[in-house]
């Protein structure tokens, strides 16, 4: 199994400064916080969590756009946490949640996919450049006009189709998609899904894929991991975190999913969390759920449940998963 | 004089923009009855909430009424003067809108703003006022009332803005809540708190609800009546069952069919859409769909179909629809 890890992390943790009241008091935001994982090649994982879980933060330490407080980072075997990035850059890619606001308005699309080649000198000559933005835009079903257009007279979807030709264009082996979906439409959002899983079959490529929406994740990844408040709270193959979820957090979350299906919704008891995501600067003690769970008890303030396997590649950091039913 | 709350009948309204006219709402029927959840789903641009806003008076600038009538609890609402209107806004008629981080005020306290309303509408005083915003904080689930009215909105959480703004909505026990997406800027287990609540207090109050939003998984265990729209047009309506299980247009059944549904226990491949929304500076001559509908014809392109009833409550705009009954009146060999 070793041998097939692409990316690794291990006890990572992102921890960013913030104002504080008091004079020479330092405060931070733990938005990530000792989380570990690996993503085998050609496999997809999931990452789901509310907002301000560290999704985002998590995907964006992996690929050191942000310099990781702790922890290390490994990929293909060789740890990268404080090498130069620049040839990581080449295989490692991310496409960003807002079409509007990642392309840069001023550049034609052409050139923001050719931005990359040029970096790593990838073409020998313009020819040779024309030739690969053509093939990367019908990559991703945009044709050879739209090279010369600028981003502002693409429609969400695709503006979208351009941030991953953009990601495409240095042949990566490992993509992070950091919400690629929820700023487009509903019809879009399956051509673009389904896009992501095209490309992945023909390129061989491996995704770390980010979103709030759980039954997306579910439709696209071989497993997913559970975020809440900077942990990791469960992690598993995606069918065993869908039906036999054992984190009282996933099970609430996917309760509170709408099912698109009049009789199922109607029929099933929802679990309705109370109350609101604690803030990050001062998580509660112990279990960081514990605030919201309806199984705590005084061993959750006190103690930070582990980590632990509950069955064959099945995690989860509960102190009362026998009680969770 | 009219059996239902709110009637729209053929209404068009546009958007005179320096770029041309963009016919926002075209030829648009609506009804909702007394004490019913109609849904409205559809993608950005479709019209839904430029219908919702349009019923309350609250068309924004550019845009313009240009045909059909609009009847709700008995006012004729397209007749109706400004100075009118705002007696019915917020008394009889209210909305929640989308983002309740910009739709409250940020320099009144919770208690001024829901204040207002009471004293607005009603008779009470000031101090009646206070103990009526307190009364509806608890109801809509707000612990500590007294503090909270003391509070700003930059204090509260987003779960916690909403709830406000649907105290404030509710203040003068509305027959009608207009939901504009209530929940798309919030988490999901916030969003099923907020939608549980718009429920218990539907049950409580017995006001009718227009739910606007883009996801049918919202709609679907929630309402009564879903009418789909696309391209500024009601293109089916029906009953939440009907619209679910036995949808007839080609929007609403591709709409089904591309979202992932969690229930399903093997992987499938998602049927997409293929195209994408109307440019509604330059829609189509015929039906808004034709152009990224599986099925198109020829005759789609040129003209828009009319509505074929299906039931008592279900009817659709497709000229697939039109065929069918033709064919089986055995008009077929013509």
């Amino acid at each position: 199994m070793t041998e097939n890890k692409l990316v690794e992390v291990q006890h990572l943790k992102q921890h960013f400064p913030v104002k504080s009241d008091k004079l020479f008091e330092k405060k931070v935001v733990k938005a990530v916080d000792d989380i570990s994982f690996y993503i085998d090649k050609g496999e997809t994982l999931g990452l789901v969590g509310e907002s301000g879980c560290g999704k985002t933060t998590a995907g964006r330490t992996l690929l050191r756009l942000y310099e990781p407080t702790a922890g290390r980072i490994i990929y293909d075997g060789k740890d990268i946490t404080h090498v130069n990035m620049l040839p990581y850059r080449r295989k490692m890619q991310i496409v960003f949640q807002d079409p509007y606001a990642s392309l840069d308005p001023r550049m034609t699309v052409g050139d923001i996919v050719g931005e990359a080649i040029d970096i790593h000198h990838l073409a020998a000559n313009a020819k040779e450049r024309r030739d690969r933005i053509v093939e990367l835009l019908s990559l991703v079903g945009l044709n050879t006009e739209h090279a010369n257009r600028y981003p502002h007279e693409f429609s969400g979807g695709q503006r979208q189709r351009v941030g991953i030709a953009r990601a495409l264009a240095v042949n990566p082996e490992f993509i992070v998609c950091d919400e690629p979906i929820s700023a487009l439409d509903v019809s879009i959002q399956a051509q673009v899904i389904n896009m992501f899983e095209e490309l992945q079959e023909r390129m061989g490529l491996t995704y770390l894929f980010i979103a709030h929406n759980l039954s997306v994740v579910k439709h696209i990844s071989n497993r997913i991991g559970v975020m809440y408040l900077g942990k990791l709270v469960e992690l598993a193959d995606s069918y065993e975190v869908t039906f036999h979820s054992v984190h009282p957090y996933t099970r609430s979350l996917i309760s509170a999913i709408p099912v698109a299906d009049p009789e199922i919704s109607r029929s099933t008891r929802r679990i309705v969390l109370q109350g609101d995501v604690p803030s990050p600067v001062n998580p509660p003690s112990g279990c960081r759920f514990r605030t919201r769970c309806p199984y705590a008890d005084a061993l959750c303030a006190e103690k930070e449940p582990e980590f632990l396997e509950v069955s064959s590649g099945h995690f989860a950091a509960c102190h009362h998963l026998d009680r969770v039913k | 004089m009219n059996e239902y709350l709110v009637d729209i009948q053929n209404e068009r309204l546009s958007f005179f923009t320096p770029a041309g006219e963009v016919k926002a709402l075209n030829d648009v029927s609506l009804y909702v009855r007394e004490g019913e959840v109609l849904g409205i789903v559809g993608e950005s641009g479709s019209g839904k909430s430029v219908t919702a806003y349009s019923l309350m008076g609250l068309t924004p600038h550019p845009g313009r009424l240009v045909g059909g009538d609009l009847y709700f609890n008995g006012h004729h609402i397209n007749r109706m003067s400004e100075r009118e209107m705002r007696k019915i806004r917020g008394n009889e008629v209210s909305i929640i809108f989308q983002d309740p981080m910009t739709s409250l005020n940020p320099v009144y306290t919770i208690g001024n703003q829901i204040r207002e309303v009471i004293l607005l509408h009603t008779d009470k005083n000031k101090r009646q006022a206070n103990e009526r915003a307190r009364e509806l904080l608890r109801l809509v689930g707000i612990n500590e009332p007294d503090k909270r009215l003391k509070q700003y909105p930059h204090e509260l959480s987003g779960g916690m803005r909403q709830r406000v703004m649907i105290a404030i909505a509710l203040a003068c026990e509305p027959k009608l809540l207009i939901a504009d997406e209530p929940t798309t800027a919030l988490d999901v287990t916030i969003q099923a708190q907020i939608l549980e609540l718009m429920m218990d207090l539907k049950k409580q109050l017995g006001m009718a609800i227009i739910l606007i939003t883009h996801d049918l998984g919202v709609v679907a265990g929630r309402c009564d009546r879903i009418a789909v729209m696309y391209g500024g047009k009601v293109v089916e309506c029906g009953t939440t069952d009907e619209i679910f299980y036995h949808p007839a247009h080609e929007y609403t059944k591709g709409l089904l069919l591309s979202v992932p549904n969690m229930n399903d226990r093997e992987r499938k491949r998602l049927v997409p859409i293929e195209g994408s929304p109307v440019d509604m500076l330059n829609p189509p001559a015929g039906c808004p769909f034709a152009p990224r509908c599986r099925s198109c014809m020829k005759i789609c392109l040129g003209a828009m179909p009319d509505y074929t009833p299906l039931s008592d409550d279900h009817y659709s705009a497709c000229w697939l629809l039109d065929k069918a009954k033709f064919e089986s009146r055995g008009g077929a060999q013509a």
